[in-house]
């Protein structure tokens, strides 16, 4: 393959997609933020359903996704964007309704709106940003964060003893009935990239046939967070975060794998 | 079709949700308010008009899903009793700071803490003082009656539609749970989705078409002249409704010597004061304000040039009596009468305090 067939049309990976805005990203250079919210727009943007859907974002470094994403959205409080999607998706049952979260937000402050939206079964989407680290706040530990692994809030590393073990939530509530759809991705290469594209399609695909709830979790990077740069934290990521969250379906059509 | 009832507060809260075209209910049990998600559950408002009622796994998701489905131009409310509203506040502080209308009802029982099931006023601070973070306040309405518990929630919504903001109607544990008839209005319809739109269009997130820029629901500003435009706005917010929206009632005002200034439970109990104190020739009267923010200062600053003293009388160690002598600026002396812990006092009691307190 030429470079002229590289750049043709039909031969394009990645684009900016059509559903996100203009506005500068508020992301650190290489962070895997930018990247997940463009696929979810091109989702969006390919099943045509930008008029059909609302977007609850959270707090955390994606708190301005709104500012990103070319489509109507309302902004939730810390942890509370699945009951924020809960009563959106009630009320508005032929609507597509998704949230966006980081894992301080799903799985510490709003464990109880995760578990509880996925026990119902609401026929919503949850996109799930996992660094293991708060990114927004300044690098402090999260539910997530790794044993042995440094933060703001863990100088010394993680211990298990004493600041109890990484939470696998998305293991945790893939075991509820409610539970349509989990699977693990990732962003750092265009190979994973495009998996989780495909993964985001499902899960609207889910959405209209009313099969309930879509989770996907996206192991990504915080390079400032974790003090690395970005090609070392996608390393890092490989080596360290995959093994303890390891990438791939968990739950497919209500069964799990 | 009007209906006439015999309910308790809780029911005639509830039905008269239904039959004001309510989209949705988010709520968890506590007494002594219980009855209102019973209610709705039992009569299926689903069937009924397509109303949506969920049990949430807290109040603080139940007041998270008030917001959601409030920031898409849905009519959404919630009700709680005084612990769970003090979870409530965070998104109460939320559906403030985003401008959405919203009607949270709080049935209160007394604390702090986990204190009684038995009604109390101890929340008037909470209410119209803030109670969440930040710069913002509630448009409070305080039904003295089962009725009033009843037609509330209508205007409650007139109200948080007007100003896109949200709405307490503040009751307690006795008008909650007793039985009075009631008159029930006719059943409304509940808006379709295209009215939905088509009314809220210009701020609700109900899905972006090519033919408007996207809408978005928030309370963040990161910059400091957005975020203090925001709290102008909605201060201005606060002053017109004090100019068209107060409420409240007089009892034999015009001559009154003596004032009593009471609201909701109290105001009943109060209002049969004014009757004791009249038999015995003593020219009471009473102020009973309705909306307790706005609150009615300006009327109480004329009273307070007619009378000789005011009682202000609550069921709580005293909070509205604060806003009382504000409002009548040491122009003549204002005293507290209260019961706490779910005790309530009763007319003689309540004359009793008169006289010692401000006729001595
Ligand atoms: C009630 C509340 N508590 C704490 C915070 C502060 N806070 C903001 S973002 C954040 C952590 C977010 O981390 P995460 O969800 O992992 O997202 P990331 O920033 O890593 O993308 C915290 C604790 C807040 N905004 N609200
Ligand atoms: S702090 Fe971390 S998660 Fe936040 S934008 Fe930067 S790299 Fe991304």
């Amino acid at each position: 393959m030429n470079v002229l067939d590289i750049i043709k049309p039909e031969n394009q990976v990645f684009c900016k997609s059509k559903l996100m805005t203009d506005t500068t990203l508020s992301y650190c250079p290489g962070c895997g933020h930018g990247t997940a919210h463009n696929l979810t727009m091109e989702v969006i943007d390919e099943l045509g359903i930008c008029e059909d859907t609302i977007g609850v974002a959270p707090v955390g470094c994606s708190v301005l996704a709104y500012d990103f994403m070319n489509i109507d959205m309302t902004q939730a409080a810390h942890g509370r964007a699945p009951a924020v999607a809960t009563a959106i998706a009630r009320t508005w049952p032929e609507k597509y309704v998704f949230t966006y979260q980081g894992d301080g937000d799903l799985a510490a402050i709003g464990t109880a709106e995760t578990i509880h939206a996925c026990n119902r079964g609401e026929n919503i989407v949850i996109i799930f940003i996992n660094n293991g680290i708060y990114g927004m706040t300044g690098g402090q530990m999260a539910p997530t964060t790794l044993e042995g692994m440094r933060s703001s809030t863990s100088p010394y590393g993680r211990e298990i003893k004493t600041m109890g073990s990484p939470l696998k939530i998305t293991e945790l509530i893939s075991n509820l009935p409610g539970v349509y759809y989990v699977t693990r991705q990732a962003v750092h290469t265009h190979k994973h990239a495009r998996k989780t594209k495909k993964a985001i399609k499902k899960a609207f695909e889910n959405t209209r046939l009313k099969k309930g709830l879509s989770f996907i979790e996206i192991v990504s990077n915080c390079n400032s967070g974790w003090k690395m740069t970005p090609n070392e934290s996608n390393i890092w990521m490989e080596e360290h975060m995959f093994p303890y969250f390891p990438l791939g379906d968990i739950k497919v059509n209500g069964i799990l794998k | 079709m009007s209906e006439l009832k015999l309910m308790k507060g809780n029911e005639a809260l509830a039905e008269a949700a239904i039959r004001a075209g309510v989209d949705a209910y988010f709520g968890y049990p506590i007494t002594p308010q219980s009855e209102v998600i019973e209610y709705l559950m039992t009569e299926r408002p689903e069937q009924r008009t397509g109303m949506v009622v969920l049990q949430a796994e807290s109040e603080l998701a139940a007041i998270n899903m008030v917001y959601g489905a409030a920031s898409t131009g849905k009519k959404v409310m919630t009700s709680s009793s005084s612990p769970g509203i003090s979870l409530k506040q965070e998104g109460i502080s939320y559906i403030a700071g985003a401008e959405l209308p919203a009607v949270i009802v709080n049935v209160v029982r007394g604390g702090p803490g986990l204190g009684t099931i038995q009604p109390s006023q101890a929340d008037y601070f909470q209410s119209v003082k803030g109670g969440g973070h930040g710069d913002y306040k509630l448009y409070v309405l305080a039904p003295a009656s089962v009725q009033e518990m009843a037609d509330f929630v209508e205007d409650a919504f007139k109200i948080a539609f007007k100003y896109r903001t949200p709405v307490l109607i503040l009751s307690d544990g006795l008008i909650g749970q007793m039985m009075e008839k009631v008159n029930l209005k006719e059943q409304q319809k509940r808006l379709t989705d295209e009215e939905v739109i088509t009314l809220n269009g210009d701020w609700a997130t109900t899905g972006k078409p090519t033919t408007r820029e996207r809408n978005i629901v928030t309370s963040l500003d990161l910059q400091s002249e957005k975020m203090e435009a925001r709290v102008h706005r909605l201060m201005k917010k606060y002053e017109q409704m004090e100019q068209e929206d107060l409420r409240y009632e007089e009892f034999q005002t015009e001559d009154a010597e003596y004032l009593f200034v009471a609201y909701g439970s109290s105001a009943r109990i109060a209002q049969k004061a004014v009757k004791l104190a009249r038999d015995k020739g003593i020219k009471a009267g009473l102020l009973r304000p309705i909306t307790l923010f706005p609150y009615p200062k300006k009327i109480l600053f004329d009273l307070a040039n007619q009378v000789k003293g005011i009682l202000s009388v609550e069921l709580n160690a005293g909070q509205m009596v604060e806003d009382v002598r504000l409002s009548v600026k040491h122009k003549v002396p204002v005293e507290h009468f209260g019961r706490t812990g779910g005790i309530i006092h009763t007319p003689e009691e309540v004359l009793e305090a008169l006289e010692q307190k401000i006729i001595k």
